[in-house]
């Protein structure tokens, strides 16, 4: 029988059921439910307030005439470099692109490092390069920083977390609230590159191509959408959990059903052969360089061309639609035609991968 | 994708279809075997392209789901030991045994690995002698071979540091049990396309002669899957029980000699419990005499170890057929994959599990 939901009031208890898991488990940091669930019994009650409450990539805050969006990620990536990037690029794009996602300028960033004792000082040096180039691609400027030490065998070698700021240039307010019946969901790219490209560095299998991390700063084509003026209602980048994730997220704020259409999500062959191996769905991987957006069904031409006037948007595709149906339900229309569920994961897919 | 696209091209699964619409005059129930098959049919919505005349009823072929609740048991004891590096296919760590799962014996300290192939585990043993490695070997026919080379290198090696924690079952003798039981709705089987690419499907005449059942070896993508179903109900339609092949890219009569005769050689056939059927008699692999020393039920002594089974939990009705998950009160409500009361919730081949992720909610899908 469900317990009574108790997160309202402050009593002592720790709401999260002790007889699911008493301890947490790799799968609460996967991003799907059980991460959700960490977030909705734990994190949300604890510090609730209307930007958090928003469910975004980041909190939109107004100082003065200024409209700030502010951000922050940590990243606990194995193996540290990876075909197409490493932790530095990682660290730097994936703030810069949730500050994007945020309909922001990405401005300026602070990084903390928490360093393995015996960590290769070249190592580090590589790391801290990639994010000089990173950074300047991105056009942000990394203004403050943090450095720990840990004892060795308490950390991995290097975690490293960054902040965000940046400036709300648009007048748009993109939000995951914003998204309502009669918008169209465009993809920016292909699926499923970065999770795919670490697993095999993991596992050590090679094919015939090297499938590398589609890692990058969502800069171009970001401003290619809101510098035309487009109503853009809201952008999400596809990171930990992948599409499926996402739109779920997205459908349950937003109170909306997503529909989409396998046949129109491009998949790199490697990816979709990587997966079939791992015994994995390319929806559910994660990426460092895709996002979708959704906007009005009479904009969605209109928006596919400028994606695709940017290298990082040039496999944008319409991928399907928002519809009134079923608050929170998310729909695949398979490639031989039947219309599924597209949930959310319990556990995760991958370990750590981001 | 070259062998995939081939098998998923929507034209001629509509043509399929078609087909068996056209060829089906009377109600028939099949059940698929395998998991992997259960899981396919319900992600590509096959089901949905079969006249309602057809019912296809899903069956004991996934390893997780049928594991006993007390060998997930012995493997949470085993691994919490500090001295074991215990590893095991991914699947099986979110089973929850009778009070926790192998995740959270990893969460609490223990040293539980998800490894791709027992030769991993093999590679670990060599890599850490002063550690004790266990490889929790589940499985059908399919991934016997695969274990038993393992145990076979690691003793050519003189690893004495490796074990297996078995927990191998066998298809025919379950296929035998469901056609005896006398709630059985079966009618045609889709044999597994994996198990007889090791086994062949020599073992499965004696059975299809003595019951009058068709059995038709089925891959495991769309179009294999319709296919099957083609075979299988024209046999019915005929009044025909024999074996077909569908899967005859990868599957042999005689099946595959060499990984027969290391199986032998390391596993002997014992009787097994099956989780939610119970015993059958000469169901299961355990491990054959020369190869003794590799049993980590012997080595941990747990061997003695019972669990009972959720008593709310239907998972063995579903596995023999006899029910589908949304028949189940507790399916949906209290039984989720967050607190699945059986492994059939738990397994991404269980049946429950593939109903709750594809089509919880009459909105999409379902008949």
């Amino acid at each position: 029988m469900a317990e009574p939901a108790t997160t309202s009031s402050f009593t002592g208890t720790c709401p999260v059921p002790f007889r699911d898991y008493p301890h947490v488990l790799m799968a609460h940091g996967g991003g799907g439910r059980l991460t959700q669930q960490l977030l909705r019994d734990i994190f949300l009650p604890a510090f609730a307030n209307p930007q958090l409450d928003e469910a975004h990539d980041g909190a939109v805050l107004e100082v003065g005439a200024e409209r700030l969006a502010f951000t922050t990620d940590s990243y606990v990536v194995r193996p540290l470099f990876f075909p197409g990037g490493d932790i530095g690029t990682l660290a730097v794009n994936g703030t810069v692109n949730d500050l994007l996602m945020c309909g922001a300028r990405p401005r300026w960033l602070s990084a903390g490092f928490i360093i393995e004792e015996g960590l290769a000082m070249e190592t580090l040096w590589r790391v801290a390069q990639s994010m000089r180039q990173s950074a300047a691609a991105a056009g942000v400027t990394l203004v403050t920083g943090d450095t720990k030490v840990v004892d060795k065998g308490k950390g991995d070698g290097l975690f490293v977390t960054t902040a965000g700021v940046g400036v709300l240039e648009w007048p748009l307010h993109l939000a995951p609230r914003a998204v309502q019946p009669g918008d169209a969901v465009l993809l920016s790219g292909d699926l499923g590159r970065h999770g795919m490209a670490i697993l095999s560095v993991r596992e050590g299998l090679t094919f015939e191509g090297p499938i590398e991390s589609d890692c990058a700063p969502l800069v171009g084509p970001v401003r290619a959408l809101l510098d035309a003026g487009l109503q853009v209602h809201c952008l999400r980048d596809l990171t930990r959990g992948g599409l499926a994730s996402a739109l779920n997220e997205i459908a349950v704020t937003a109170q909306v059903q997503i529909d989409i259409d396998e046949s129109a999500i491009p998949v790199q062959e490697a990816v979709r052969g990587a997966c079939e191996m791992f015994g994995l769905d390319p929806l559910y991987v994660a990426n460092e360089g895709r996002f979708v957006a959704f906007v009005p069904a009479t904009e969605s031409g209109r928006a596919l061309a400028l994606l695709r006037g940017d290298p990082l948007g040039a496999g944008a595709q319409r991928i399907g639609q928002v519809v009134a149906g079923s608050a929170g339900l998310v729909t695949l229309r398979g490639r031989i035609g039947a219309q599924r569920i597209l949930d959310l994961l319990s556990g995760e897919q991958l370990p750590r991968i981001c | 994708m070259k062998y995939l696209d081939e098998y998923r091209d929507p034209i001629l699964a509509r043509q399929l279809a078609d087909e068996i619409h056209r060829v089906t005059t009377r109600a028939w129930t099949l059940m698929e075997i395998c998991g992997g098959q259960t899981h396919a049919i319900i992600k590509f919505g096959i089901d949905e392209l079969l006249p309602p005349a057809l019912t296809l009823i899903h069956g004991p072929g996934c390893p997780v789901c049928v594991t006993p609740l007390e060998l997930i048991d012995k493997a949470i004891e085993i691994a919490g030991r500090p001295e074991v590096i215990f590893c095991s296919f991914g699947d099986m760590l979110r089973v929850p045994g009778s009070s926790r799962d192998l995740l959270s014996v990893k969460a609490a300290g223990g040293d539980v690995r998800i490894v791709y192939s027992p030769l991993d585990a093999v590679r670990l043993a060599r890599a850490h002698p002063g550690r004790e490695v266990v490889f929790f070997a589940v499985g059908f026919e399919t991934t016997a071979p695969a274990n038993a080379m393992a145990v076979f290198q690691a003793n050519r090696e003189g690893l004495k540091n490796f074990s297996l924690l078995v927990s191998h079952v066998l298809v025919p003798p379950a296929m035998e049990a469901i056609l005896s039981s006398p709630v059985n709705r079966v009618q045609g089987f889709l044999a597994a396309g994996h198990v007889c690419t090791v086994m062949g499907y020599h073992e499965y005449g004696p059975i299809a002669a003595r019951y009058r059942v068709p059995m038709v070896v089925t891959g495991f993508e769309p179009l294999d899957i319709l296919q099957g179903v083609l075979m299988c109900v024209r046999q019915l339609e005929a009044g025909r029980a024999e074996v077909e092949n569908q899967y005859c890219r990868t599957v042999r009569f005689e099946g595959n000699r060499p990984a027969q005769e290391l199986m032998k050689a390391v596993f002997r056939v014992i009787p097994r419990k099956w989780r939610g059927v119970g015993e059958i008699a000469a169901s299961g692999l355990g491990l054959s005499a020369a190869y003794a020393e590799y049993d980590a039920e012997q080595r941990f002594g747990v061997a003695a170890y019972t669990a009972a089974e959720p008593a709310e939990c239907i998972s063995g009705l579903i596995l023999q057929g006899v029910k589908k998950p949304s028949e189940c009160p507790a399916f949906g409500v209290r039984c989720t994959p967050e607190r699945p009361f059986g492994a059939t919730m738990v397994s991404s081949e269980g049946a429950c599990a593939a109903y709750y992720r594809y089509r919880r909610t009459p909105l999409v899908g379902g008949r």
